[in-house]
């Protein structure tokens, strides 16, 4: 029996948050799918495009931007910022027929170990249905 | 109401004339420096010169119909440190709506300078102008000579820069000074509008009552060729981008060789990230890219290169096109950056350049916004 495709996610999450919450996750003993590498940042607006995209070039399969829910920013505004670049980053990806979908901007409080972990869960079964990131075949990039 | 008028030029001298406007800057003591393009000893190039003697004008070219550099760099050069003097800059319109950009990213201080933009025909690639002026060295004065109504300058056997020939934006917008020579015969005049806010240069600039009666026509005609030219440019960037390889392609011939990001007027950062270490690996990590995809391309990172630039910059991009100037490859950047910052751009009902009122999209936010990127 051929091996199960196992997506690989690559996770930005804001330290004040959605890191917070996912802590809460774990703390609480609330199981989900360990498909899930994550990077702490102090703010989901520090979250420079070029690390999701070198992430997507390398063959991740997602990359999951957690951030405050709107108007719970720690710094007040980053995660608004962040909106925009990833709008930004989400349309450059489409324009250039790359999958804007493995792009998911998610915002989970500190309290919502519960949602970070149906986050993950959905995410992993949506990118199994989707299957791998071509990307990571690609040798010439 | 902004102020229009006409100067007319005697003996067919448009050069001459539109020298004598700039040095009455200088002598009547309206600036202390006038930016401008002017002819090299040698004669093979026209570059941006900062003007104090109005002798020195005698080769100066308003008309550039090349753009070896992006004036926009060099306005930021010169008021950076906000200087106490003051400044006249002549730009083309893609120039001018650079340092509109760099105005708002802080990289240019407009507050002791008068912006004079000029109605442009486009430009030809660096080269192609040093061999044209070779053989032809009163070349502006022929191109003004043979302008077609819907290309702008146009040379047996050389083309406009690509930027150029799809270029909707040849009239500058928003200037203190406006030089306009469409819709009229510049050999005989040329058109004036200038601020309300500089009212007062009418009489520096010996200003006649009139207007270009044939201007509007002219504009909507050389308008309308460019924007289908661009559309045409457009959809074929997206077909060629439908698949993968369409779009590896694109960017196979990329050496990183940073060029673009030299040239590009909107790529201030003085320490680029492409330029810093953070993607300088191990060693050994090479290898291990290569075992894991059975081989990887060196240098690594040319599409993460050039994916990040769009995304740094393209909402700011003017499509100036000396990207493309620059680049040794051929990419066809232009058309690539024009097409997706249209999309971006609009994503923000933002352009670039347009004015210096509109709020660089990456620089400030509404509350109830983009919610289709939230998942």
């Amino acid at each position: 029996m051929p091996e199960e495709f196992e997506p690989r996610i690559v996770a930005f999450l804001c330290n004040w948050c959605t890191y917070t919450g996912a802590d809460l996750a774990g703390t609480s003993r609330i199981q989900y799918p360990p498909n899930i590498r994550i990077i702490r940042l102090m703010c989901s607006g520090a979250v420079d495009p070029v690390y999701v995209l070198k992430a997507l070039i390398e063959g991740a399969d997602g990359v999951l931007i957690g951030g405050c829910h709107p108007g719970d920013c720690h710094y007040q505004s980053g995660n608004y910022k962040a909106r925009r670049r990833v709008a930004i980053l989400q349309s450059v990806l489409r324009q250039l027929g790359l999958e804007e979908d493995r792009v998911w901007l998610r915002w989970i409080s500190a309290s919502e170990g519960r949602r970070f972990a149906d986050t993950v869960t959905e995410m992993v079964q949506y990118l199994k249905e989707k299957g791998p990131n071509p990307m990571r075949k690609e040798w010439a990039i | 109401m902004p102020i229009r008028g006409t100067v007319p030029v005697a003996q067919g001298d448009t050069l001459g004339t539109l020298r004598r406007l700039l040095a009455l800057l200088l002598e009547q003591n309206v600036v202390d420096g006038v930016l401008v393009p002017v002819a090299t000893p040698d004669g093979r190039n026209l570059v941006p010169t900062l003007v104090r003697d109005p002798a020195h004008l005698a080769e100066a070219d308003p008309i550039a119909p090349v753009m070896p550099i992006q004036s926009a760099r060099v306005v930021s050069q010169l008021t950076f440190t906000e200087p106490r003097e003051r400044l006249a800059v002549v730009l083309k319109p893609c120039e001018w709506r650079a340092t509109v950009e760099l105005t708002k990213l802080r990289q240019v201080n407009l507050a002791r300078v008068l912006t004079v933009g000029v109605d442009c025909y486009g430009a030809f690639r660096v080269l192609d102008y040093g061999a044209m002026v070779a053989e032809t060295p009163d070349l502006t004065m022929r191109l003004l000579e043979s302008v077609e109504p819907t290309e702008g300058f146009r040379w047996p056997n050389r083309e406009l820069r690509t930027a150029c020939r799809i270029c909707e934006h040849f009239v500058p917008q928003g200037v203190d000074v406006r030089l306009e020579w469409i819709g009229t015969d510049p050999r005989k005049e040329i058109g004036v509008e200038l601020k309300e806010t500089h009212a007062e240069l009418a009489g520096v600039l010996g200003l006649q009552e009139g207007d270009l009666p044939g201007r509007q026509e002219a504009i909507a005609r050389l308008r309308e060729a460019r924007l289908a030219r661009r559309d045409e440019a457009f959809a074929a960037f997206r077909e060629q981008v439908r698949t993968r390889e369409g779009l590896l392609s694109l960017f196979s011939a990329c050496l990183r060789c940073h060029n673009c990001t030299v040239t590009c007027p909107i790529c201030y950062c003085r320490e680029c990230i492409f330029r810093t270490p953070t993607f300088d690996h191990a060693s050994e990590q090479y290898l291990k890219w290569a075992g894991r995809r059975g081989a990887v391309r060196m240098p690594t990172d040319t599409l993460l290169f050039q994916i990040t630039r769009l995304n740094h910059m393209v909402a700011s991009c003017v499509g100036c096109g000396v990207c493309e100037d620059g680049c040794p490859s051929d990419i066809p950047l232009t058309v690539i950056f024009r097409a997706i910052g249209q999309e971006v751009q609009a994503l923000f009902d933002y352009e670039a350049g347009r004015s210096l009122e509109e709020e660089l999209p990456l620089a400030v936010f509404r509350e109830d916004e983009l919610h289709v990127v939230e998942r």
